[in-house]
Parts: structure tokens; sequence; C-alpha cells
């Protein structure tokens, strides 16, 4: 085991699947001689070559819409889209044909492509570098949306990217890329997509969360135990889509409280989904209205004033606090 | 300092072989042999034939909106024949002639465009994409295939085709940047139809052609007559054999005509004049072919009467075949198929609602 940052596990992931399997290619703006802005692809090009390794011109929806067309011949690309606000000029061709393709084939074009793109405030980065629009994708039928919380599971969710058979979004949280180190084996390990985990267990409250709001959220967990004795179950999403609700359903059956946390922009986010299912299989179990943190309907502000804006351990322990009192 | 000329390393020539009376210029003549030139006439026909007859059942509901592909039987076929099976044909959705020629059959195309998905299949033995709707967007497609391709050391080339509308699309630059960047081997046919929907090419472009806008570039490009399909032909063999000796790609205009509406829901009186509509129907590229395969002996007036008879009834046992398989295609439950390549639990659970819904003939609270 050796402790690594969310930058080190990714590029781990990548470096191993990359010796397994030679249909596996990297592409994208930066991501070669540079190893990419935030350096997750560091040291790749060196091993493998510019063939594998491929730095593209300066178009987003290019990069993608030749990445779909490596995944019909049967390579299994992973793309960098540089931020995740720039993912908006691929959304075409991921909507349009990732999503797709291999229904509109009749199942021939299976499409077995990573998108890889940081997401999310907190690095006091310009417009367009902050946001957090997994709700776009999560939306889209034919895709799947992860999102780690840490180095750890980054590195096992990456490596069943990119064996999945099907096109998965991948968005890394830029908050985490160094934040913290993790252990994390040498020897292969893989997460299951679209199972969320429990991460901390309870019996007072379920609190729901993925990405950068997974730290907060436990740490307002400790709060709230320390504070008022209440003990909150913590379940890390992992997989925004395809959403498996079962243990998020059990937990609140047992709790009979939730509050979801998240960056994105609360008014149809992930959020609102995660309530309509608690809704339609936990309702006669509620004992108190479920709660949503997230960010304000704006877009994030520059970062001067971003802190208000993504939700804060404070935040999320008065919004559980609300919830216990009933 | 005085400012210099740039020499620019391409130059765009405009390439016609058979005119549009059916003369030829014998010195362009390209060597095609007899049996291509009756595959190619068989194919026109059968593109131009079931186009006509698809415009009837779709007048009749009996098949839903299509886009005639009527009059740019050459520009498709002339290109797309220099394919082989492994190769890869990369769509727009007005190639119907080329998907026929690469095995796509006429019952699978009603079947599709009266709704059923599972007309959408591509012949097991060639490596084709189904058709793309957004437009321009496929572009990319063609080159990611050449790029995978390359990187596998076959020598597959990919042909992709557009229209005139296209071009004015972002990933019409980006694939054709991304293309030459790369030098992949693709050839990047454009239809040039002269209207997209009610819009003229003059209102797409600037450029007094598509084809010059290879030089930009950086990759050879030509501008040919798209109603000849010997100079369709000639360009596109030049273009194959440079993709798949590893030259890059290369730009063919293909100058035609959408004679017909965009869509059997368009109404092109809108728009443009009947003068205008006529004059191209005076430049019909398979009257035109048909001259010269007459004056060339290659067909003869009986073969040509045998073969138009031959043709409507190998298209009407299409329909009757297709209509005949429609009747038991439409199990609703299948549109859950191939959306992943295993339905995810709430997915599942979504199918068993709609399976509940169709057992009972009502809607059932799941």
């Amino acid at each position: 085991m050796t402790k690594m940052t969310m930058v080190q596990a990714l590029n781990l992931a990548l470096k191993q699947e990359m010796e397994k399997d030679d249909s596996v290619i990297l592409l994208g703006e930066d991501v070669g001689r540079d190893g990419g802005v935030f350096r997750v692809t560091e040291g790749l090009m060196d091993q493998f070559g510019e063939q594998r390794v491929v730095d593209t011109p300066l178009a987003e929806s290019a990069i993608v819409g030749m990445s779909i067309g490596m995944a019909a011949y049967g390579l299994k690309p992973v793309c960098e889209i540089q931020f995740s606000g720039f993912s908006y000029q691929n959304f075409h061709q991921i909507e349009n044909h990732a999503a797709r393709l291999r229904q509109r084939s009749q199942g021939r074009y299976p499409m077995s492509l990573v998108l890889r793109a940081p997401y999310g405030g907190g690095v006091r980065a310009l417009e367009h570098h902050s946001e957090s629009r997994e709700a776009y994708w999560a939306h889209t039928p034919g895709l799947k949306m992860v999102i780690p919380s840490g180095p750890r599971n980054a590195r096992a969710l990456m490596v069943s990217a990119i064996r999945d058979p099907d096109p998965v979004i991948f968005y890394e949280a830029k908050a985490l890329y160094r934040a913290f180190r993790e252990e994390v084996p040498e020897e292969e390990e893989t997460l299951p997509i679209g199972r969320p985990q429990l991460v901390r267990e309870g019996k007072d409250l379920t609190m729901i969360s993925y990405g950068a709001m997974l730290r907060p959220t436990l740490e307002a967990a400790e709060v709230l135990r320390e504070r008022d004795g209440a003990l909150a179950e913590v379940i890390d999403l992992l997989t925004i889509s395809p959403l498996d609700e079962e243990i998020l359903v059990k937990s609140v059956q047992k709790t009979g409280r939730a509050v979801i946390v998240h960056e994105a922009p609360r008014s149809f986010g992930p959020g609102a989904e995660i309530v309509a299912r608690l809704m339609e299989k936990a309702f006669f179990f509620l004992q108190a209205p479920i709660e949503r943190v997230a960010g304000f309907d704006i877009v994030i502000p520059l970062f001067a004033r971003e802190k208000s804006y993504i939700p804060s351990v404070e935040r999320i322990v008065a919004a559980a606090g609300r919830t216990l009192k009933n | 300092m005085p400012r210099t000329p740039i020499a620019l390393s391409e130059r765009i020539e405009y390439l016609a072989i058979l005119n549009e009376k059916g003369q030829l210029d014998a010195e362009l003549e390209p060597d095609i042999s007899g049996e291509m030139l009756l595959r190619l006439y068989r194919a026109m026909l059968v593109g131009r034939r079931f186009d006509e007859r698809l415009l009837d059942l779709q007048r009749q509901g009996r098949i839903g909106t299509f886009p005639p592909i009527k009059g740019q039987e050459a520009a498709q076929l002339g290109a797309v024949a220099h394919l082989r099976p492994g190769d890869w044909m990369v769509p727009s959705f007005r190639e119907t002639a080329a998907e026929l020629w690469r095995g796509r059959t006429l019952e699978s195309v009603i079947i599709c465009n009266n709704g059923f998905s599972e007309g959408a299949v591509i012949s097991p033995d060639h490596n084709d994409l189904p058709v793309s709707v957004p437009v321009g967007s496929q572009i990319l497609h063609a080159v990611g295939l050449g790029w995978a391709a390359r990187y596998r050391k076959k020598d597959d080339i990919v042909m992709t085709f557009f229209g005139d509308g296209a071009t004015s699309e972002g990933d019409f630059h980006e694939g054709m940047n991304f293309g030459a960047v790369f030098q992949v081997p693709v050839v990047f046919v454009c239809q040039n139809n002269q209207w997209a929907i009610s819009t003229p090419v003059a209102r797409q472009t600037r450029s007094a052609t598509i084809a010059q806008k290879a030089i930009a570039y950086g990759i050879p490009g030509i501008q040919v007559d798209g109603n000849d399909i010997l100079a369709v032909w000639a360009a596109a063999k030049e273009a194959t054999d440079r993709a798949r000796a590893g030259g890059g790609p290369t730009l063919i205009e293909c100058l035609t005509y959408r004679v017909m509406m965009h869509t059997t829901a368009d109404d092109p009186k809108r728009y443009r004049t009947e003068a205008e509509v006529e004059t191209w129907r005076g430049r019909d590229p398979l009257t035109r072919f048909q001259k010269y395969l007459l004056d060339k002996g290659v067909l003869s007036g009986h073969d040509q009467l045998e073969l138009d008879t031959e043709v409507l009834q190998e298209i009407q046992r299409a329909v009757d075949n297709a209509e005949k398989q429609m009747q038991i295609m439409g199990n609703p439950l299948d549109m859950f198929n191939h959306v992943y390549a295993e339905l995810p639990p709430y997915l599942a659970g979504q199918r068993e609602e709609l399976a509940r819904e169709l057992a009972t003939g009502k809607e059932v609270p799941s």
C-alpha cells in the first residue's frame, strides 16, 4: 500500500489498464507532453508513446466524436475534457451518439468509452472552471455517471469505468485532487458501477452525498454525534446514474430521516431524483421532511464568493438539525 | 517590407467526364470493367425506383417521413463503390443508394422508415455506422474510425458522407481539421445538393466551392460533377487509393441537386422555383449514364427493359416482405433493448411496469 493523492491514484488506474489492454487509448488537450493540466496523465506518454496518449487539437466536440469512432472500431478511448465547464461543447456528441449508438445499431456498436472531466468549485478558479452539472449527464439514458469521493475509490472506479461496456462520464472533483492521501493498493482493485456505499453506520438520520461533498457530510455527521448525540448514517453514491436506490431506501426506512448534500444546483439536481425515489419507496417511514443541501440555482460565483455558495459543514449540520427536531 | 503572396500547396480542380447530354470526354474516361459498370447501373436504377416507391408508400400512409435521394445516386455510388466490405461507411441520412450498395436490404429501409428500430441493422459483413441525423456530427466518427484502423495497422479506410448544410457546422471544421492533423485514412464526401431544406448553399458559405475549404486544412480537395458517375468514380478512386496508401484524407465535393423535397414533410415550392428544378432534372445522372452504357455497348435496349422489370419486381417483393415482417414486430418491451449492455435495476423495474400494463391492457399501479 502506498499513500496517494487522487491524482496519483487515477494515474495508477490508467497506467495499469493501459499495461493490460492495448485497446485503451488516452486523448485530449495537453494530456501527453504536459501530462494534463492537473497531471493526472503524467508520465504516461513517456511510457506508452504518442500512439497511446494522444495530444489533440483544441476542440471538445472532436475529442469526443473521435472517441466515439474509436469505440465503434473496438478500442477503449479514455478522453479528457480539461474542465467539465467546457464539456457543453461536446454535449451533442455524448447525447446524440455516445449514449445511443449501442441502441441505434441494435447492439452492434457498444460504446466502451470514458469521458474524464474535473468538476466542482473550491479551487479559486476562473469562470467555467467550477461548475457541477452532473444532472445533465444523469438525465441522458444510455450513459453512466460516476463521481468518486477519494483516491482509493477513484482508482477502483476508473478501472471499472474503462472496462465497462457502456459510456461512462467520470467527474473528478478538483477540490479532492490533492486534498488528502489514502492508502491505495498496488494490486488491482475495482468497484461496481451503479452501487452506492454505506460509509458510516447510524440510526437517527441518513445523509446521502458524493464527490467533494462527502467529506463535509462526514464532518457534519461527526458534529451531530458530538453535539446532539445523533448517529447519522452516511451513504456515498459514487454512481449518480444509473441510480440504485436500494441501499438508500433501506437506510431511510431504518432512520426515517434524510438529508441529501450536493454542490450541483438544487432544482432538478440529483437530490430531486433521490427525494422522488424515497417518496415512492420509503414515504411511510419518514418522520420529517427530506432536506436538500445544495448549490443555489445560480451560476457558481467567482471565487471571492464561492465559499458562500458551496454547502458547508455548518449548512449541512443546520439542515440535519431541522430534520432531527421533527 | 512589401507584402508577398504565400504559396499554398493545394489547388482545386473541377472534374467532369460525362456531360449532361451523356457525351463522353474520352481522354478522361476511367477504366471500369463492364461488370462493374452494370453493377453501378443496376444500383442506380434500384436507388431511383426504390426512392419513387418509398414516396408512394409515404403518400399512402404506409411508411413515415423519409428523405428522398432522387438525383443524387451517382454522387453516392461512384464514391462508395471503391470501398471493400471491411472498410467503413459513415453515412448521414440521404445515402440510401450507398447503404444498399453496402448490403443493406430494401426491407430494412422500409421497416426503419416505418418506425421500427429493427430496420436499423447493418449488414453483418460490412463495417458501417447507422444513419446519423444530427447534421455533420458523424464526420468526427469517421475520423475516430480511421485513427483506430491505422492504430491497429489495418488498411481499412473510411468514407463519410454529408451535405452542403453540414459544412456550416462546427463538427465539419473539427472533423476536417482533426482528420488532416492526424492524417487519417478518411474520404470526406460532400454531396452538395445546394439546398439545406429552404436554405440555399449561398447562405451556407461565401466560398465559391466547398472543395476549396480543403486548402485551409492542408489536404487535397476536388469538385466533381456529382451527377456524372464517371467523374465521381475517378475522384473517389484517387482519394481511396491515397487513403489506403497512407496519404491521408481528401475532401470531394460532388456538385449535385436535390430535385425532391428535403423530406416528405417539406414543400419546396415555398422557397425555390420550378424552373430551377427543371434545369436540374435535365442533368439527371441516371439517363446520362444509361446513354453512356448504350453508346458503349455495355447495355442493350433489351437488357434495359428486362432490368427495369426485374428491379420493379425486386422492390415489390421487398415491400411485401417488409409488410409481412412488420406484422410480427413491435413488441413494446423491446424498446428497453440495447440501452445498456445490462439493464440496470431501476430500468428493469420500468420495463416490468410496462409489461404489467400490456398484460392487463390497462394501466396498473406499480
